[in-house]
């Protein structure tokens, strides 16, 4: 059975349908991107994945379950997390903070042991500190823990987000647009990054990209999408050669 | 000893000013006058942590604030004066306070349902509305006095037992704070779409701070109730929520400290207000201009308060200052798990 099996997803802003009869099947391990010219509908598959907003029609069917009408925090206790095209970090909060605020759902004591320390109160915020830490050092960010997140330089950022979104256990990572705004440089060190987070985290991996040297260089099959439609899938050779991927990008020919 | 002290010195204060507030002003050291407006700032303390709960922590807008207080003050008056007996007052004090703090509390859960879905504009429209149904509904009430108000209660709000229920609120407060569920209300003024994205459940969050800090303001209105001996649904309209914007607004967004600041210093400021206009012959009336008027150019020059979004070090939990913290840290990652 794959991981996440999504059929004929539709979605409608007022008139527009920004998704159409979207069809996907994802197997477990899999790394995938979508691509796409700029309003092509790619992040509002992930909004639709992940709860932001309640598709118009289809099905969205993860480990089983069916995520459609399900709250954001009900699909991330499911499995899913995701980053975002433009940072997203808690910014007047510390970056320990953003990591721990990511482990809500697995910090477990009442509003009541928390208001009187009773309980699990201690060992379980102990639990979730040192956790927290953790993640951070993976992401060679413990040293500045108690820094203000929005001081961080972009690169960091960046990773802070990726960590974050790792601290919740999820086995499938949604990455919107995670080379956004780095030079080339960094773009080589991200895509290492995706990789060994695959690796090490043992998660499913979906991303949108516009960089054709992320996309192209480790992911083993590309959706492209245009106008809310499918206009193609492949592996990356597949998708380089495509006429109608061309043709989105870069415009009809025209006859002289 | 040095650890100790630097550990327990807050309790140890807190200990040695108790019995204070019971002497002092038995003994006449401290004034009739002076015990007054040390019980208002008392209160104020209260209603400002509650407020800064929602409009600071949360990043909400609440300007509604006074009909929470209205109904604590109601259901306490109601309880001292027909339900409980009276010779138990003193003693029984407390519950009845609970019990408006209760009562506010379910208020506070109904406002909760419309933050699911309304943010910013929209919420402060709601919360407006909710104070202006409390005050009708009270006026409409009969046996409870209606628009003539409430009467009838002892003066069972001593300094001793404002001391108290400050000391209390603000311990829980911060303990609220410093949890995941304070963490969570933080998220959610920051970025509400990327909280619920990293797991946080925002409803669990939005109901339980409403309920808090409803809870909050309906103790503070108890207290109120019980030192005027005297309350009517005028004493509970937008002024006075607007007073409760002054005060978290001066004092600072999302801080116990800035609360504690904000509510003094406007308590103090007012009643200087009143002597100074008292001097020079002014009507009383335009210390009503003041408050909004501070209102209007603290969002213009200072939003953030005196102390916004920071912290007095001796109100952080000792394992969470960022230097406790730090040690912590080295301390973890210097020896990994077995």
């Amino acid at each position: 059975m794959s991981l996440l099996s999504i059929s004929k997803l539709t979605h409608f802003f007022g008139g527009l349908r920004a998704v159409g009869d979207f069809n996907l099947e994802l197997q477990a391990g899999e790394l995938i991107a979508i691509i796409g010219p700029n309003g092509a509908g790619k992040t509002t598959v992930f909004n639709l994945v992940t709860g932001v907003y309640r598709a118009s029609e289809g099905r969205i069917i993860f480990r089983g379950q069916d995520l459609i009408g399900k709250q954001t925090h009900e699909t991330v206790s499911n499995g899913i997390a995701r980053t975002f095209q433009n940072i997203r970090l808690f910014k007047e909060l510390t970056v320990l903070d953003n990591v721990r605020i990511a482990r809500f759902a697995r910090t477990g004591y009442s509003p009541i042991e928390a208001l009187f320390h009773l309980g699990r109160f201690s060992s379980e915020e102990e639990r979730t500190r040192r956790e927290s830490l953790e993640y951070l050092q993976i992401f060679d960010l413990a040293d500045v823990a108690e820094t203000t997140s929005k001081n961080l330089p972009y690169g960091q950022q960046r990773r802070l987000e990726i960590a974050r979104a790792l601290a919740t256990k999820p086995t499938l990572l949604l990455l919107d647009e995670p080379a956004a705004g780095m030079n080339p440089a960094e773009v080589e060190r991200l895509m290492e990054l995706i990789l060994w987070v695959r690796k090490e985290f043992q998660v499913t991996i979906m991303l949108i990209e516009h960089q054709m040297r992320v996309v192209m260089g480790i992911t083993e099959r590309i959706k492209v999408l245009n106008f809310g439609e499918t206009i193609a899938e492949g592996t990356p050779k597949e998708i380089q050669n495509n006429p109608r991927v061309i043709e989105a990008y870069l415009g009809e020919e025209v006859e002289a | 000893m040095k650890t100790f002290l630097r550990r327990w010195w807050l309790p140890l204060v807190l200990l040695a000013v108790f019995p204070l507030t019971i002497v002092l002003p038995q003994t006449g050291i401290i004034n009739p006058y002076i015990d007054l407006v040390l019980k208002y700032i008392g209160i104020n303390i209260i209603l400002t942590i509650s407020l800064n709960l929602v409009n600071g922590y949360m990043g909400e807008f609440s300007v509604g604030h006074a009909g929470f207080m209205a109904i604590g003050a109601y259901v306490a008056s109601i309880m001292t004066v027909w339900v409980f007996p009276r010779n138990l007052g003193p003693y029984i004090f407390p519950l009845a306070l609970i019990a408006g703090g209760i009562a506010a509390g379910i208020a506070g859960l109904g406002i909760a349902f419309p933050s699911f879905r309304t943010r910013g504009d929209y919420l402060a429209i709601v919360t407006l509305a909710f104070n202006m149904i409390v005050k009708s509904v009270l006026e409409n009430i009969e046996p409870i006095g209606g628009p003539r108000g409430f009467m009838g209660m002892d003066k069972l709000s001593s300094l001793t037992w404002v001391f108290v229920w400050v000391v209390i609120t603000i311990f829980l407060a911060r303990n609220f704070v410093f949890s995941k569920f304070g963490r969570g209300v933080f998220s959610i003024r920051e970025d509400e779409i990327a909280s619920g994205l990293v797991g946080v459940n925002t409803r669990q969050v939005k109901v339980l701070t409403f309920i808090f800090s409803a809870f909050l303001a309906g103790i503070a209105g108890g207290l109120f109730a019980h030192q005027l001996q005297f309350i009517n649904p005028r004493s509970f309209t937008i002024l006075k929520s607007t007073d409760m914007l002054v005060m978290v607004y001066l004092g600072g967004i999302g801080s116990l400290g800035g609360s504690i600041l904000g509510a003094t210093i406007f308590t103090l400021v007012m009643e200087g207000l009143r002597t100074v206009l008292q001097l020079i012959g002014i009507s009383q009336e335009w210390r009503l201009v003041v408050a909004p008027l501070l209102l209007i150019l603290l969002m213009i020059f200072r939003p953030k308060g005196i102390m916004g979004l920071r912290e007095f070090r001796f109100l952080i939990p000792h394992k969470e200052r960022p230097e406790d913290l730090a040690e912590y840290r080295k301390k973890v990652l210097a020896t990994p798990e077995d």
